[in-house]
């Protein structure tokens, strides 16, 4: 009785009519995807301007160095002097770039590649071939090969990454070409003469663009991890660059007297990582409903 | 004639993104020990949530109960914990579903569905309740039972696994029944044979049923006794020849002008007479109804009946109505 | 069901190809000289044509591919370009660490994961459920590394109720062995477990909804049964299909756990060889670890015919 009642409440208490979007509502309804949206946009914003408005990420003060958090330096020092906070706020510009760039080449290449395997059976047979073999190697250290074998660089850790993230893209969007050819209308307008080129324009991209949108927000959300997770491991963006990873690396041979160097841009990490996530699961459960039902 | 199911005055309720959906509203009926009573109505009208309903299986999510009492051999069910339900369901009252295509678990054995059953019941062991399963099937005619045992459902036809659902739900020889149009999925021969193997069951092992079905041929083919609903309450009941021969609700009857029948004289020039459909469309459950629920479509309507609804009222013979104007 | 098996097995092979020429081509067509880079940058051009044909670049290409694949087919992976010794061997001696701490990570993980993911579908939408996916969420979020150093500094440095770092062999006591190993499987699973114990939920909750699901408990089954038997049992095929996906995790995860924890295994050797640009390490590495993935998926894919028997062979 008592989940009717509230149910009768909520339903009074609905803007009429209910079909005009309402920002409130939608943020009372989906309260985790707005806690995620909220998160990204501050975090951007940090990244975006939050460097003008910090001092220098580069300044050495032995005098200060591995200093607890206090009033002066909000996340502490490194054993440099170096101040936390300042780097923090310039290792979210590094995650964030990382993240945006990858999940956009990524999205281009797949796309690219998905189509041409739903719509050719020959280039099919070999493309998947390459995507099972690319999977089958564990992305981290497919990119540690990469940067083995090259000098060490912001391009090619977003290179690195992007060759593992490739695959997943082509198989969303490979299916969804799949399913959409098999469609009756679809092979209507095949039998009545419709050119690929505006079949493809028409009928196929525009519905791959849910799913590519979804994948594509795991994808910049596991490349800012692997981004981190190179750095860390010293095989990521040069040491002197401040991104979280790097930070992290540099905080290990003293972390049982300053945890801070760790746990703070970890954190930072964390919460990024989240935020991309949460926005993914809310865009699923929008975009593409067939999948929300299997995760 | 001692009733085993006596049900009086049953409410269930579901919460759904329009409102409270009153699907089952003041329903009454018995069921005599061995008889077999057909419940009877379109789709929507209740006789599916009545029949889960008497097996406390309406998902407590969305679901409830909310009124009323069902007694089976003297006992109330709407407040027995939750335990000794368990123990009843399967056992002393069991329920076979529409759809035997879905209602079988794909990934277990035929053998080992209809032991399981046997095991916790009986408390046999499996080797006797694997026994006991293999003479169910045989009992169902179910041809070479031994191998069948160890099939999946899949390599069954849809009439092989409602056998199954049967031979299942009879295994530990319940006093009740329910089947829940059990031969709606089914092709229309395949329908009569398990029609016919539920008469002839029933009458080798004394279970009564309870069959719900949309198809009064199927009524009068097995029932004794009919129980017409519409918009979640009893209109009308009746012993099955009387209910044939003389429909008293104007629903009832509507329902019997929409049945095909091959007895009736061809008209002039070689056509049957048009099927005759019910005009309108079943009220919205959402609302409380005032009044008979069938008044919006009823031809006989008048203003006491939007007013006010009618009561059941006996007309001798067992056969009771609800109508202010065919009864007077 | 054998001839389901060999198919199956015969899936494995261009796979496994693809790696292989993948890993052979990338020292070949990487931008630059791979030669220059590996020697280090104050090489003598002497030096770099040491390595150069130490990794037999100065070959002609096809009879660098034919050494290869003949290498490969006899097992060997080539030779350290430090240590003169054979990846094989390397890769021999820091195998225990990475198999003890994968394996007891995977079985843990999947041990708790499963009957976590069942009761947040059992009671879906009440408090347990919503604290499962809430743990689920965060656990998909949290970088490993990071929560390997929160673990350590309260279990370790605040408490001190664990080792900080290092690896106990199996050899010198079981408790030691398991104590060493505490942590690191919390810090590589628990990604894992989270990802395992979602797909349950889902799958479970999926499978709750069916006819069958109905049925068993028109027949008065007892709870756990209903759950663990009829619902699991159809809920498996995507659990069991994310478990053998996760490895790629588990994998990826052993790398940074094992830099983190100071664990002598296969993780910590593709960290040394990287920062050596030792490149034969790195490939053998890859190899294996390629290999390993694509094993656990054939068991996988095996396993599908023992679940459900609808999989026509």
């Amino acid at each position: 009785m008592a989940r009717s009642q509230r149910m009768t409440a909520l339903a009074e208490d609905l803007p009429l009519p209910p079909r005009r979007f309402s920002l409130a509502t939608a943020i009372r309804r989906n309260p985790t995807v707005t806690f995620g949206a909220v998160l990204l946009l501050l975090l951007i914003a940090v990244a975006a301007i939050g460097p003008s408005f910090v001092g220098d990420p580069f300044k050495i003060a032995p005098v200060n160095r591995l200093r607890p958090p206090s009033e002066r330096w909000w996340f502490g020092t490194d054993q440099f002097g170096r101040d936390v906070f300042t780097r923090t706020v310039y290792g979210a510009r590094v995650s964030l770039i990382v993240g945006l760039t990858v999940a956009a080449i990524s999205s281009a290449l797949g796309l690219a590649l998905g189509l041409a395997c739903g719509y050719f059976r020959r280039v099919d047979g070999i493309v998947m071939r390459i995507m099972d073999g690319v999977m089958a190697i564990p992305s981290i250290l497919l990119a540690i090969a990469l940067i083995t074998l090259t000098r060490p660089g912001l391009a090619i850790v977003i290179v690195a990454i992007v060759i593992p993230e490739v695959p997943r893209i082509v198989r969303v969007v490979r299916a969804v070409v799949l399913s959409i050819r098999a469609q009756p209308y679809i092979e209507s307008a095949i039998a009545g003469g419709t050119r690929n080129a505006r079949l493809l324009g028409r009928h196929v991209v525009p519905n791959t663009l849910a799913p590519l949108i979804v994948q594509a927000t795991y994808v910049c959300a596991s490349a800012m991890l692997i981004e981190a997770s190179l750095s860390f491991l010293g095989a990521g963006v040069p040491l002197e660059v401040p991104s979280w990873g790097n930070i992290i690396a540099q905080g290990r041979s003293f972390f049982q007297i300053a945890p801070w160097t760790i746990l703070i841009p970890g954190a930072f990490l964390a919460l990024t990582v989240l935020a991309v996530n949460l926005l993914g699961d809310g865009l699923r459960d929008r975009l593409d409903p067939r999948l929300a039902r299997r995760l | 004639m001692s009733a085993i199911l006596e049900v009086r005055d049953l409410a269930t309720q579901f919460d759904t993104l329009d409102g409270v959906v009153r699907a089952v509203d003041g329903v009454s009926f018995d069921l005599a020990r061995g008889e077999t009573l057909g419940i009877v109505g379109e789709s929507g009208c209740g006789k599916s949530v009545t029949a889960l309903s008497i097996l406390r299986l309406i998902p407590p999510e969305t679901g409830r109960i909310c009124g009323g009492s069902i007694r089976f051999a003297g006992e109330e069910l709407t407040t027995l914990p939750e335990e000794a339900m368990k123990r009843l369901r399967g056992h002393r009252i069991s329920m076979i579903f529409q759809e035997p295509m879905t209602s079988l678990n794909p990934v277990l054995t035929v053998g080992t569905q209809i032991a399981e059953n046997v095991v916790r019941h009986t408390g046999a062991s499996k080797k006797a309740a694997r026994e006991r399963a293999c003479e169910m099937l045989d009992l169902v005619r179910i041809a070479d039972p031994r191998r069948r045992l160890d099939e999946y459902p899949h390599q069954l036809s849809g009439g092989m696994r409602q056998r199954v659902m049967i031979a299942m739900a009879l295994s530990c020889d319940p006093q009740v029944l329910i089947a829940d149009e059990p031969t709606t999925a089914l092709d229309v021969t395949i329908q009569a044979q398990i029609l016919d193997l539920m008469v002839d069951l029933k009458e080798k092992t004394g279970t009564a049923i309870v069959l719900i079905t949309h198809d009064l041929g199927v009524i009068a083919e097995t029932a004794q006794r009919v129980v017409v609903m519409y918009a979640g309450r009893k209109v009308e009941e009746a012993p099955v020849e009387a209910l044939f021969d003389d429909p008293q609700h104007p629903y009832t009857r509507g329902l019997m002008r929409a049945i095909p029948r091959l007895d009736v004289d061809v008209e002039e020039g070689g056509r049957r007479p048009r099927l005759q459909e019910i005009p309108g469309l079943v009220p919205r459950l959402t609302q409380p109804i005032v009044g008979c629920a069938f008044a919006p479509r009823c031809e006989l309507a008048t203003g006491r009946c939007r007013a006010t609804a009618p009561p059941v009222v006996d007309i001798g013979g067992g056969h009771t109505v609800a109508c202010w104007e065919t009864v007077r | 069901m054998t001839a389901y098996i060999v198919r199956r097995l015969f899936a494995v092979v261009p796979v496994m190809a693809v790696v292989a020429l993948f890993v052979f081509f990338l020292l070949r067509f990487a931008p630059g000289d791979p030669a220059a880079i590996i020697a280090g940058d104050d090489a003598t051009t002497e030096a770099i044509a040491a390595v150069r044909a130490k990794l037999g670049l100065d070959r002609p290409m096809a009879e660098q591919f034919a050494v290869w694949v003949w290498g490969l087919a006899r097992g060997d992976l080539g030779v350290s370009i430090f240590s003169n010794l054979p990846v094989t061997r390397l890769i021999a001696q820091r195998l225990e660490p990475t198999l003890a701490l994968t394996l007891s990570t995977l079985f843990v993980a999947v041990a708790l994961a499963i009957p976590i993911g069942v009761v947040a579908a059992w009671k879906a939408r009440k408090l347990v459920d919503r604290l499962v996916m809430g743990f689920a969420v965060l656990g998909f979020a949290m970088p490993g590394f990071v929560l390997a150093y929160v673990l350590i500094y309260f279990f370790a440095v605040q408490w001190q109720l664990l080792p900080v770092q290092g690896y106990v062999p199996i050899a010198e006591g079981l408790w030691p062995f398991a104590q060493s190993l505490i942590l690191p499987s919390v810090a590589l699973g628990i990604t894992y477990m989270a990802l395992i114990a979602r797909i349950t939920r889902a799958s479970m909750l999926e499978v709750l909804q069916q006819d069958y699901i109905r049925t068993a408990n028109a027949k008065g089954l007892a709870t756990d049964r209903v759950l663990l038997l009829h619902a699991l049992k159809n809920a498996a095929v995507p659990i069991v299909t994310v478990i053998g996906i996760g490895i790629a995790l588990l994998i990826s995860g052993v790398v940074i756990t094992e830099t983190v924890f100071n664990i002598p295994g296969l993780g910590r050797l593709t960290v040394d060889a990287v920062l050596k640009r030792d490149y034969p390490i790195v490939q053998g590495l890859i190899l294996v670890f390629a290999a390993a993935k694509v094993l656990v998926n054939l068991m996988i894919d095996i396993s599908y015919a023992f679940l459900d028997p609808r999989i026509r062979y």
